[in-house]
């Protein structure tokens, strides 16, 4: 792999740029890995890169049905955030926000970790004090964050409309550490990097089955043929349920759509992302000048890449209210993915009752901000045997045994 | 997406509210086991095509229907009274 650099701008210009290499490489499948890992998005790509860098296990497929990303990686809102409420959540989302931050020199390509600040406002008494005592809660666990009054809001981010009239703004939980990254570039990054250790990450190659000997895995069938392995680990958001009817086992998961939108670009509006969970919507300004939105998931399970009307419609209705310069602004994109519901709204990171099959998913509206933990903490799973401190509190059984990590209340909607 | 509710004919999914998959009306008795209640609270079967769920028309004659639609296209397959198709399954 040749390096990224200025200096290689400079080489590449005096040659008018005929020297780049291919980022990633696009072999044929092997016939058996040490380790396959299906789906080439964000996390699959990084458990992968831990795989190899943390572990030492380079023998690894990364298989994908459709083109690298183009899940719900290449589909959210870039936020980047680790303002949890409950432990074990604020612990891998805190190391993610912290691995994010040297990600770019890690992978030598520039993800465009922007750590411009999240801020999460408070619009009903109820939600100042689930506010202030996530700040406190924050606190303890060693995460940076604190509760401000809306005269710090305004100032913060002065297109925000403080008086309602029907939600006003209390204050806000601001997490100045936190901010946004270039969506696909951490794909990318990932991508680039393990294809440099010598790892397959095999594309259009959709798997068809699970092959399994008793309660072992042996393998996967593929449209490219049947694939070997002894671990098998299954990381495809909303697509988790399919996979594990596959397997022959059953998730605590719902697939429902998840969708965003841009406004054409402006002129530079607002340098923070806000998220307003009351009326339930967030919004930040991309470096291209669109103002990137997001809301709420359907309320029914759903596969279909394009999220309901009636949805959109709530989010820019709430939306307008807290932010009224945005009203009169015409939408350039809309799109949708399919996200991963768990009923705590925790994600899963965990062994399965197939032996060697792993799986991480359910990270429903909020993996992207996730990734180089999930990943992390995935890899170390892979690589033992046994999951981690990190992924111990997110295996399966939490939901059998009662100890749910509940984010759906201490996170309100929007997470 | 529109479903047509026995009741009130044609209507707009607004008019609507997901009750999750039509399964929760097989609720495990008093007496099951563990694993079966952890089935029922906890797993799903979350399919890629057609399936069967319940939807209450709150908008509208408020009754609960049991209705079969495809998640990767919105079709709607079919609609019954959710009382009925429970008294016709028992």
């Amino acid at each position: 792999m040749k390096r990224y650099s200025a200096f290689a701008i400079a080489r590449e210009a005096l040659r008018h740029h005929t020297g780049w290499d291919r980022a990633w490489g696009s072999p044929e499948p092997k016939k058996s890995y040490d380790v396959i890992i299906v789906g080439a998005g964000g996390h699959g790509l990084a458990t992968a890169y831990y795989l190899g860098r943390n572990h030492g296990i380079t023998n690894v497929a990364v298989l994908e049905k459709g083109w690298l990303g183009g899940g719900n990686t290449g589909r959210n809102t870039t936020i980047i955030r680790s303002n949890y409420l409950r432990d074990p959540s604020a612990a891998i989302y805190e190391k993610s926000r912290s691995l994010y931050e040297t990600l770019s020199q890690d992978l030598n390509y520039n993800i465009m970790f922007s750590p411009r600040g999240v801020l999460m406002l408070g619009q009903t008494q109820h939600e100042v004090r689930a506010y202030k005592r996530t700040a406190h809660a924050n606190a303890l666990q060693g995460i940076e964050t604190s509760w401000v009054g809306p005269e710090r809001v305004k100032e913060l981010c002065p297109i925000i409309n403080i008086d309602g009239p029907r939600y006003p703004v209390l204050g806000g939980l601001w997490q100045a550490r936190a901010g946004t990254a270039r969506h696909d570039a951490v794909a990318w990054g990932y991508a680039r990097a393990c294809s440099d250790m010598g790892m397959d990450i095999i594309q259009k190659c959709e798997v068809t089955g699970i092959r399994r000997e008793g309660d072992k895995v042996t393998g996967v069938d593929t449209n490219r043929g049947t694939i070997g392995t002894k671990k098998l680990c299954i990381v495809v958001a909303g697509h988790s349920g399919v996979l594990a009817d596959m397997a022959g086992f059953r998730l605590p998961v719902e697939s429902v759509a998840l969708q965003a939108l841009v406004s054409e670009p402006i002129k530079p509006a607002m340098d923070i992302v806000v998220m307003a969970n009351t009326v339930h919507g967030y919004m930040s300004q991309s470096d291209k000048g669109e103002m990137v939105i997001g809301g709420g998931a359907d309320g029914f399970n759903n596969y279909t890449q394009r999220g309901s009307f009636q949805h959109i419609e709530e989010t820019i209705r709430a939306l307008v209210e807290t932010f009224p310069i945005i009203s009169r602004l015409k939408m350039l994109r809309q799109w949708g993915g399919i996200v991963d519901m768990t009923g705590d709204r925790s994600p899963i990171i965990s062994r399965t009752p197939v032996e060697g099959i792993f799986i991480n998913c359910g990270w429903g509206t909020g993996g992207f901000k996730a990734i180089p933990g999930s990943g992390w903490a995935t890899a170390e799973m892979v690589a033992r045997g046994a999951p981690g401190d990190l992924a111990a509190p997110f295996s399966l059984d939490r939901f059998r045994e009662g100890r749910m990590i509940d984010e759906s209340v201490a996170a309100a909607v929007a997470h | 997406m529109r479903i047509t509710c026995p009741l009130c004919g044609d209507r707009d999914l607004r008019e609507f509210t997901y009750g999750g998959a039509a399964v929760y009306m097989d609720r495990p008795g008093a007496d099951a086991d563990l694993d079966a209640l952890d089935a029922y609270l906890h797993l799903r079967d979350n399919p890629a095509g057609p399936t069967e769920e319940l939807w209450s028309h709150d908008m509208g004659c408020r009754a609960w229907l049991k209705v079969r639609r495809d998640t990767v296209t919105h079709e709607i397959l079919g609609t019954a009274l959710a009382a009925e198709a429970k008294r016709g399954a028992g």
